[in-house]
């Protein structure tokens, strides 16, 4: 393997681990925020670890949803990571030990980083490089956030209750190529509008996981 | 909260065991694109508009409007997500 590439691709990982980090202070703060302890959002870090399912479930619980709701829409967003296990598992190719623990760092990043090279053996590099840099700056970030956010004015004053939704909106703007998600986009968020008077706060969000459920299988 | 964590792992780890074949599936691939879409288009409406039972339009509304300029023009994560809380903070200020 050229030492060249292999350090190239170790120095992107890193690098893509210290910009998640920054994204990690964000979170931190928002689940502050949201009333989540300094722990608690440590925890989600370090445990759950993906964070478009971290922002949903501190967001869902801040909005009333419950911890129920929140973590029914936090594992319904995971779920595409065992899409990004099922690409990785030939590549990879792990058993035991190792396994487990590459498992923990199937996310977005350490997939684009796996995928990305030329080679397997560059590819393994990807993954291992990128998926250990976003976990430990993820969850340095994640602290620093909480910390912050502990001893900062209330959320409303700083307008972090807008900084959730545009966080989402950051996350889904890189998957609208198309019409299709186009319109399950509108059909879901038209529905989840609809029923918000009407049912329990985070359920419109699991209406709308129906919603595609049933677009998709179609 | 410990139950969605390891649930999130579950799902991890049963993509690096199931056989490859289940990716090949249509249908798993298309419900795997847009479920992600659909949540997050939901998160994005509800969090901008309701609070509680009610929708009601106040400064997030401005907040998400300028993020999503932000986000047409190519601007990181971070600077979105800036954008928007600054906008709704300076109304909110007003």
């Amino acid at each position: 393997m050229d030492q060249r590439e292999r350090r190239g691709i170790i120095r992107d990982g890193i690098g893509v681990g210290i910009a998640t980090g920054a994204y990690g202070v964000s979170f931190g703060a928002i689940s502050v925020a949201a009333g989540l302890s300094v722990l608690q959002t440590c925890a989600l870090s370090l445990l759950m670890f993906t964070g478009a399912s971290q922002f949903a479930f501190v967001g869902v619980i801040n909005g009333g949803g419950g911890a129920f709701a929140g973590a029914a829409t936090a594992v319904l967003l995971g779920s595409r990571n065992a899409l990004y296990g099922l690409r990785l598992s030939p590549l990879l190719g792990l058993g035991g030990p190792r396994k487990a623990v590459a498992a923990q760092l199937v996310i977005d990043e350490s997939t684009a980083m796996a995928i990305r090279p030329p080679t397997p053996e560059l590819g393994r590099v990807g993954f291992w490089s990128a998926g250990l840099g976003v976990y430990v700056f993820w969850n340095l970030g994640t602290l620093m956030g909480a910390l912050a956010g502990e001893v900062l004015p209330s959320p409303r004053t700083l307008g972090l209750d807008a900084a959730v939704p545009a966080a989402f909106l950051a996350l889904l703007a890189p998957r609208m190529r198309g019409r299709e998600p186009w319109t399950v986009a509108l059909v879901a968020a038209a529905v989840a509008l609809l029923s918000v008077p009407f049912v329990p706060a985070g359920v419109p969000v699991l209406l709308a996981a129906g919603v595609a459920i049933v677009m998709g299988v179609r | 909260m410990i139950g969605a964590a390891v649930a999130c792992y579950v799902l991890k780890f049963a993509g690096l065991s199931l056989p490859a074949r289940v990716l090949a599936n249509d249908r798993v691939q298309r419900v795997g694109e847009l479920l992600p879409v659909a949540l997050l288009a939901t998160l994005i409406v509800t969090q901008t508009v309701t609070s509680g039972h009610h929708i009601g339009i106040d400064a997030r509304v401005a907040g998400i409007g300028t993020g999503a300029v932000a986000q047409q023009r190519g601007a990181p994560f971070l600077v979105v997500v800036f954008v928007a809380a600054l906008t709704a903070a300076l109304l909110r200020a007003m």
